[in-house]
């Protein structure tokens, strides 16, 4: 790391009209877009624009990643931690490939993202040249816009447009592939903001005569249920959301990816809905007689059987994008159009109202499903540490103001379960992609955007294997995050359909597992600790918390734990299982 | 089960290479077949028109170009049924010419259905018909005992019966937007 202690040199953009490279330029357009960090690893194609980083490295953080998917992943977690877009930088052909699983991902669960390619100069394109891939074509069906820019001065109008296009409307990833002569070609400095592209409509004027139509269903519903979802958080309307459901007395569900966008504590929320959601809100959909849903799109793992999904209840649909009205559940009232203004222009028009019965009744579900299911998981008695325990006891530790970040499984809902968020924007998972080898690069991302606040990335045995070289950057720069490896020996959320719907066949689940604190401790120098014994956990999860790097807990949890409740794929949300 | 019925879908858009790339990939993800595609420069400046026909049902239409409206370098996208627009296809034929010669029976052929002789060589004759797939597919059965040597049919040509342009359209959805300081 010797040469990156030599000072940066320069600092300031040049004038307009002063000639650059394009990798310069790019550079410039990059910190006109208040670009802070990039993350990214380099490589033949992407030569000439790292050079050009080079000089500017105190203006921006570059991240070395160990693999190109974790530099995807980092950056969809920056990105939703500070609702700006996340910027990855690789080369050509593998590098390019390795990042298609971080664009479908930051595609489905609508992630503002700009990622640069590298690519062979425009002179060889189509001729397979060494470490040729067609970016363009790869990436079209998991990006939400691509574009290849073969000239210099292209690149600032096209890197405006990418951040525009990335963060505006509905967000989604954006891949930008610069030939290696457009890197190295001269042009004439200059900058400005995309603010409009003709054939783009990213936010539609709220319909107010909408808003008094859900106005009127909400002041006369007698038994209202709010979902948010990650559009909240999009858009910046907590506020506006909780205004709405303190003021007409409204129980409010969270999603997965809406997690934190309300407080956990809040006497009006009542959990999350779906596939392992809490058992009210199920339940109460198929009672309700008005459901609101806002920024969220009635995934199958929340709807469970269609044609059984809130039918008694009239619904209102706030979404930004039109495709997603009525695509899966029908809708009484549609409200297209961001969250955050149509909820303020809803809000004049509610009036103060009191549900307490209905409200109550969440409560009498919610005791039913502690007594069944949360209680006995978090209290358990037996040799094995389930991982509730750890969950319900690292939200207590922390007061339920750490970020938390995970990857994809059992660990994955349990935390969504347990974890109690009382702060926003504090959640980041993958949902729509269910992407295992997500959570250890989106901790990096997490910490890397919020270097302030507690960060704690859960993480199953599978997964971790999945990205466990991001250690390594954990390690180089220093990067405090806190790893609790929730470890069963099995790939556990098959394991649990093997169970109940394959007749217990465990095929090629059951995982035969390295020492990961050796790894950890000796391998790259982060402090670790693996415990078996529930007397040990409390003193193990303060110590984590306490320490003052990055730290991995490793803990041995049951083997064979099931998550409950459940909605069994395909069946009605109010037939949820608790065995 | 809901019916399947014949679609044609207008897109207007910027011209921009891989659009046409990124308007498949909306209905193969889908499993629905393209039956033909016509693509061509509008006479606004610089936007570009598809005609695309396909046979769905309407709530699979209905995704679908909702799915199109989404893409940013589409500005506006349509479906119609075929009695709300005015549509043409152009079908070519080659016949060997002393198939011509032989009789008149082509020449009859070529009056009777509105075609008309392009080309005529020693080797082969070129013949066009324009008009719709039923009206060309029923020449091609007629010309297939000549020896027919070669048959194309272009993919459908539309305009539309409602009087709105797109102009206007245009118009409405900047209108229907705000643009005020989100970015
Ligand atoms: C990349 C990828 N491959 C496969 C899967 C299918 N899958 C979903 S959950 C899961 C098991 C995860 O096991 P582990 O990481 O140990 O976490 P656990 O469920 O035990 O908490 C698998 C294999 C996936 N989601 N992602």
């Amino acid at each position: 790391m010797k040469t990156n202690d030599k000072k940066p040199t320069r600092k300031e953009l040049p004038a307009e009209g002063t000639e650059v490279t394009g990798s310069e330029a790019l550079i410039f357009s990059l910190m006109k877009e208040d670009v802070g960090t990039i993350f990214g690893y380099p490589g033949g194609a992407i030569m000439p624009v790292y050079d050009a980083l080079f000089d500017y490295r105190d203006r921006i953080n570059h991240i070395l990643v160990r693999h190109e998917q974790g530099a995807a992943h980092a950056a969809e977690s920056y990105a939703k931690i500070l609702g700006k877009p996340g910027v990855v930088m690789v080369t050509s052909g593998p590098g390019a490939t390795n990042l298609i699983t971080g664009l479908a991902n930051a595609m489905i669960d609508s992630v503002p993202m700009v990622a640069f390619s590298g690519q062979v100069p425009s002179g060889l394109l189509g001729t397979d040249a060494f470490q040729e891939t067609d970016v363009m074509g790869i990436t079209m069906p998991v990006t939400k816009w691509n574009y290849q820019i073969t000239k210099a001065d292209e690149i600032p109008e096209i890197v405006a447009k990418a951040f525009y296009i990335a963060s505006t409307g509905r967000p989604g990833p954006v891949m930008i592939d610069i030939t290696k002569d457009a890197q190295f070609g001269k042009m004439k400095w200059h900058y400005e903001k995309c603010r409009k592209i003709r054939s783009y409509f990213p936010y539609p004027k709220v319909q107010m005569d909408k808003v008094e139509e859900a106005a009127h269903l909400i002041n006369k519903a007698k038994k209202p249920l709010l979902i948010a979802g990650q559009g909240v958080l999009i858009s910046n309307a907590q506020k506006e959301l909780m205004q709405l459901v303190t003021r007409a007395d409204i129980p409010v569900t969270t999603t997965l990816l809406g997690l934190s966008s309300f407080p956990a504590d809040h006497p009006l929320y009542v959990g999350m809905p779906g596939m392992h959601g809490n058992m009210a809100p199920n339940i109460k959909t198929n009672e309700c007689d008005l459901l609101i849903a806002i920024g969220m799109r009635f995934d199958d793992r929340i709807t469970g059987r269609l044609d059984d999904y809130a039918t008694q209840a009239k619904i209102i649909h706030f979404e930004i994008d039109h495709s997603e009205i009525g695509k899966n559940v029908p809708t009484d009232v549609a409200i297209v159009a961001d969250a955050r203004d149509a909820l303020t222009k809803l809000l004049p028009l509610v009036k103060e109202n009191d549900h307490k019965e209905w409200v109550e009744s969440f409560r009498k579900e919610y005791d039913n499903e502690y007594r069944k299911v949360i209680r006995p998981a978090r209290e358990s008695r037996g040799d094995d540490i389930k991982m509730d325990e750890v969950v319900h006891m690292i939200s207590e530790k922390t007061d339920g103001q750490a970020i938390v970040v995970t990857d994809v499984g059992q660990h994955q809902m349990v935390v969504a379960r347990n974890y109690r968020f009382k702060q926003s924007r504090s959640f980041v998972t993958s949902g729509g992609l269910g992407t295992m080898g997500f959570g250890l690069p989106a901790a990096v991302g997490a910490k890397v955007a919020r270097p302030d606040r507690m960060v704690i990335g859960f993480t199953g045995d599978g997964g971790f294997q999945m990205t466990i070289q991001e250690l390594g950057t954990i390690a180089q720069h220093k990067l405090p995050v806190k790893m609790v490896l929730l470890n069963n020996s099995f790939l556990g959320m098959v394991r649990q359909w093997q169970d109940m719907f394959f007749d217990k066949r465990y095929s090629f689940t059951e995982l035969a597992n390295p020492e990961f604190t050796k790894i950890a401790s000796e391998g790259y120098g982060i402090a670790s600790k693996f415990i078996k014994k529930r007397e040990d956990l409390e003193s193990a999860v303060e110590e984590m918390l306490a320490h003052k790097g990055p730290y991995l807990l490793e803990v041995k949890v049951m083997k064979e734990q099931n998550v409950f409740p459940m909605v069994p794929a395909g069946a009605s949300v109010s037939n949820m299982v608790t065995e | 089960m809901e019916k399947v019925e014949e679609f044609t879908v207008k897109v207007y858009s910027e011209n921009h290479i891989g659009l046409l790339n990124r308007l498949t990939i909306i209905f193969t993800r889908r499993k629905v077949n393209i039956e033909s595609l016509t693509t061509s420069e509008y006479h606004l400046p610089g936007v570009h028109s598809f005609t695309i026909v396909i046979n769905t049902t309407e709530s699979m239409i209905r995704k679908i170009t909702s799915q199109i409206q989404k893409l940013v370098d589409v500005m506006k996208t349509f479906y119609y049924r075929t009695d709300e627009i005015i549509y043409q296809e152009i079908a070519l034929y080659k016949v060997p010419t002393s198939a011509l010669l032989e009789s008149n029976e082509i020449e009859q052929l070529v009056r009777r259905y509105n075609a008309r002789i392009l080309e005529v060589t020693p080797e082969y004759t070129a013949i066009e018909k324009t008009g719709h797939k039923e009206d060309t597919q029923e020449l091609l059965e007629k010309l297939k005992p000549f020896k027919l040597l070669e048959f194309v049919r272009s993919g459908r040509v539309a305009i539309t019966k409602p009087m709105k342009e797109l102009r206007v359209h245009l118009q409405e959805l900047e209108e229907a937007t705000d643009y005020s300081n989100k970015y």
